[in-house]
Formats: C-alpha cells, structure tokens, sequence
C-alpha cells in the first residue's frame, strides 16, 4: 500500500526501541516509564462507574460538557488564567489530542515550528503530520534547560511562525519562572509567533509557582495552552485534556475536533469533573511524594557523581551520563537490568543526558539508584 | 509543611526508613534527621514502631477481636482509672474511649476463640464498673492501619514509555 510521504517523513520513536529492550529482560526496575504510578483517585474512579451504572454513554457537546468546561475554568484561575467555558475552552482526548489538533488549526504546509529541545516526541510529529516544518531549538544544560531569548535567535526561530514550549518539561524536569519566560515573550512578540504551550505537568511544581506564558502581556491572544488529567491526577489511561485559548483559535480547533473525535471520551468526563470536585488532597499528597523522591535521587546522583540540575517540575531528574547517551542506556540495562532512556531521543540538546523518571516507588527507587551507582563507580 | 512534621509523615508510611534516605528525601542533614526523630521520641508523640502482621500468613494460630464495653461509673471512679486496669493485660492490644452505643473499645489478640473469651469472660467482665461486654471475632482483615491485605495490584505500565 502506498503510504504518505508525510508519514514516511516521521521516523519510529527511539522510546520504542528501548521498550522492547527492557521487555527482553526480567526482573528489570524501569525509571523510563513517561506516567504516574499511582492510580486515578479512588472518588474520580467511582464517579466513572457511577455515570456507566447510570447509563451516561452517549457523546457530550463537541467542546466537552458545559459542567466540566466551567470547572475547568474555575480550576486554572489558580495560575491566573482566565477563560470563558463558552468560547475558549475545548475538552479533547488528552492533551495529546489537543497537539495534534492545533498542529492542524494553526500550521500550513511550509510553515515553520520552532520546537525547542530536549522535549515530548510528540511535537516534531505533530508539526510534520500538519505539513510544517520543524525547527529545532536546543536548550542548554548550563541554563538548567530552560528556554532562552540568545537559544531562539541562535535557532534562527525569528524566520518561524509558531512556537511549542513545553514547562514543566518532559524529559528534563526543567522549569522556567515567569521572568524566564518574560524573555520567550518578548522574543514572540518581536517576530509574531504563535505560541503552543503544553503545561500538562504545571500541578508538579516544586517549591514554586508555575507561571504560563499566557499570562504574559501581550501573550494570550496569540497562546493557546494545554493542559490535562494525566499527569497531575493520575488518569492517564481515561485520556482527558484541553485546550485554552481565543475564541477564535478554540473554534479552529473545534472544527478539527468535531470531525475527528466528536467528543472526548464521556465516562473520562464524568471522572475528570469529579476529579476537580473532591480530589485536591490525593494531587497534593502525589505531589508530595513525587518532591520526596525528587529530592531522594538528586541527592544519590550526586553522592555518585553524576552532574544533575535540581529539576523542579514533572517527575523527571536529567543527569549528564557524558558521551554516548544510548550506550550507557545499554549497557546500564544488560549491565544493571535499570532502564531509562537517553536523553537524544528527545532531540537537540538531550545528548550525554539520560532521563530518570521518578514516578516509582520509593523501594525501586533506592535498589535502582543503588544499582546505577554500582554501575558508575564499577 | 515543618521539617518535623515532615519526618513524621514519612514515618507514618515506612517507620523502617534509614536516617540516611530520610535525610535524602527531605534536604535536612542526617544528623538533624536524628535529633528530629529524637525530639518527636522523647515528646512521646512516636510511641513506638511495630510491623503491620498479615497473622493468615503466619503459621500459627492467632485469633483477634474487638470488644465492646459498657460501663457505670461512680464517684469514686472515671473512665481513667476503668483504662488503667484495662490497658495492663497483654492481651489487650488497644484501648479506646468511643462515643456511641457503648464506652470503650477493645482489642483483644489470643491463641485461639477459647482464649480470647475466657480471656473476656474471666477478666474484664468481672470487672464492677463493666457492665456488658459483646464479642466480635475478626473473621478476615482487609486493610490494617493503612496497609491493604488483599493481593498486590501489580503495576501494568509500558515498562517505557514517552
Ligand atoms: C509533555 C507532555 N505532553 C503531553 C503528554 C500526553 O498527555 P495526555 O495523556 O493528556 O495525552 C505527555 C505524556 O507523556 C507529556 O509528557
């Protein structure tokens, strides 16, 4: 059969290739793992069965339900966005939909992404399924990763028409404070671009606010941003997310969605809308642990000596391996039966890195982080 | 959240926790760790550490259950002094004051049913104050202080994943 060059164009993921090697082995203590390990709140899984019990399997309003839009509203005013359940926000399929759907609403073919890096695989993807074409922006080690105004101009994202940011950032746990991203505005204003802010992590903020971008004068008319249940709430699986934005930009997005998707998975809506009801101890007693084994693996990283910037957002840690980020993975793997994923599968700037996922519990966590110092100092 | 009450919850959910991984998950140095844990030891608020038994699983017989008592006071005596004479057996594992239907509720662990009812019947029901005792065997545990009995979920994640 004949495939599409855009799908040609899209090479398989190296996530995949270290998946079926780590499947290959046993008894292997996996800090590669991209979700939380706890379960969905039990209120939010009771809701579910709940709404299934009372028959509530039909589709919902193409933007999600109305209840669950103005709770969302309600939800984010806590990082002073503001935006009206009506016009500007649109439920979707996780957050993964929300990218995807407004690569296609905002990208011609030939438009340029700035896409900085290292960050999610899904963004080049989603640039290239819309015809775009991604432009690489790494980010440096020596700014903790975080995105600057010289890494954009050095990029030459000025000839771009839109820019992905992606804080708190898989797979770096980068996070970037609102005068950081002060800088990014100001680069976005200059050259007018579109800005596509994934902030599905902005619950796993540690010893801080998370700020978005969107807040930024001059920046929402031009920002949509996303967010979701996934990480914060642990409902990976119920694939839920959004997207806030303009009136405008929402209603491009929605005659995607329409026809895509028609609505977002109801029994997912039922659990999310509960979820924002009744279960903001659970997040903060995740969040709580996740800081716990945050701060557990920096400090074994560095007792063994392995350079690592305190990352404070998501549940990733992104010490310097030096060199071939690929083989250490390997070999730490057959070695240690310890599986992570090396930093250049993200991109640009991931290279001599590897990501530690911390979504694990504290037992795995010490016998991993006993076995990776085994494997360093050995 | 305090440095203290932070060590606290951590011990809540694993007493076991070296100085050492504790001082690595809070910040605190290992030293401070240890005059914390001290401090809350000598406060009497860590009462002390004991592990949570699935007994199904040991190879012995051991039975519990939970005791429900009345009693009538007097002037000479309160709920207080009913306690301590309570609380001295061994057998007793826990003592609490309830409101409700009745005054306290007892934990009561033995060898086997006859143990504990003779245990029941020959020493707290004689006691003056008591005034009725009912008898609830556990007949299986589910969850105990905050730990689930049942068969470990196991973790069905992509052991990689983006
Ligand atoms: C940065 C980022 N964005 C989006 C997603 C996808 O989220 P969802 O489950 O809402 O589709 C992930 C999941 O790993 C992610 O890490």
């Amino acid at each position: 059969m004949k495939l599409s060059d855009r799908v040609e164009r899209v090479p398989p993921s190296g996530i995949r290739r270290f998946f079926e090697l780590a499947e290959e082995k046993e008894e292997v203590i996996s800090l590669g793992v991209g979700e939380p390990d706890f379960s969905a709140p039990w209120a939010a899984r009771t809701a579910a069965i709940d709404s299934l019990e009372r028959g509530r399997t039909s589709y919902t309003a193409n933007r999600g339900r109305r209840d669950l839009r103005e709770s969302i509203a309600a939800h984010v005013r806590r990082y002073d966005l503001e935006y009206d359940p009506d016009e500007e926000i649109i439920v979707t399929t996780g957050a993964s939909e929300a990218v995807d759907v407004a690569m296609r609403a905002f990208v011609d073919p030939g438009d340029r992404v700035a896409v900085p890096q290292p960050s999610y695989i899904s963004y080049v993807p989603g640039v290239i399924f819309a015809g775009g074409d991604p432009l690489a922006v790494p980010t440096r080690a020596e700014n903790d990763f975080a995105l600057t105004y010289d890494d954009l101009r050095a990029a030459g994202a000025e000839a771009a028409d839109a820019l992905v940011l992606c804080y708190p950032n898989n797979p770096t746990g980068a996070t970037m404070s609102r005068s950081e991203l002060s800088e990014v505005a100001e680069f976005v204003r200059e050259h007018d671009l579109t800005v596509l802010s994934d902030e599905i992590y902005a619950a796993l903020t540690y010893g801080g606010e998370h700020a978005s971008i969107a807040t930024l004068p001059g920046m929402r008319e031009r920002t949509v941003v996303f967010n979701g249940f996934s990480k914060a709430f642990a409902m990976t699986g119920l694939r839920l997310g959004y997207a806030l934005g303009p009136a405008e930009a929402i209603s491009a997005m929605n005659r995607i969605h329409q026809y895509a998707m028609l609505s977002a998975p109801t029994t997912a809506q039922f659990a999310a809308l509960e979820a924002l009801r009744s279960c903001e101890d659970e997040v903060r007693e995740m969040r709580r642990q996740y800081d716990r084994r945050r701060r557990f693996v920096l400090s074994r990283f560095a007792e063994m000596g392995l350079e690592c910037f305190e990352a404070k957002g998501a549940f990733y840690a992104f010490p310097e391996c030096g060199g071939d980020d690929e083989r250490f993975a390997e070999e730490l793997l057959r070695e240690q039966n310890v599986a992570a994923v090396p930093g250049s599968v993200f991109g640009a700037g991931g290279e001599g890195h590897l990501r530690i996922s911390y979504a694990t519990g504290m037992n795995d966590l010490k016998e991993a982080m006993n076995r990776i110092e085994a494997f360093v100092r050995g | 959240m305090d440095a203290k009450r932070e060590l606290l919850d951590l011990l809540l959910s694993n007493a076991r926790e070296s100085a050492t991984d504790l001082a690595r998950q809070t910040g605190l140095d290992e030293a401070e760790v240890e005059a914390l844990i001290e401090e809350l030891e000598s406060d009497g608020v860590v009462r002390g550490y004991k592990a949570v038994v699935d007994w199904d699983r040991v190879d012995e017989e051991h039975v519990q259950a939970e005791v429900e008592l009345n009693v009538e006071l007097d002037r000479e005596t309160g709920y207080e002094e009913i306690a301590r004479r309570i609380t001295k057996f061994p057998q007793v594992s826990s003592l609490r004051l309830v409101s409700g239907n009745y005054d306290f509720a007892v934990d009561v662990e033995g060898k086997s049913m006859h143990d504990v009812s003779n245990f029941v019947s020959e020493q707290i029901a004689p006691i003056p104050e008591v005034t009725q005792t009912v008898t609830h065997f556990v007949m299986e545990t589910y969850k105990e202080r905050g730990i689930e009995f049942g068969d470990r979920d196991g973790d069905d994640r992509l052991s990689v994943s983006p």
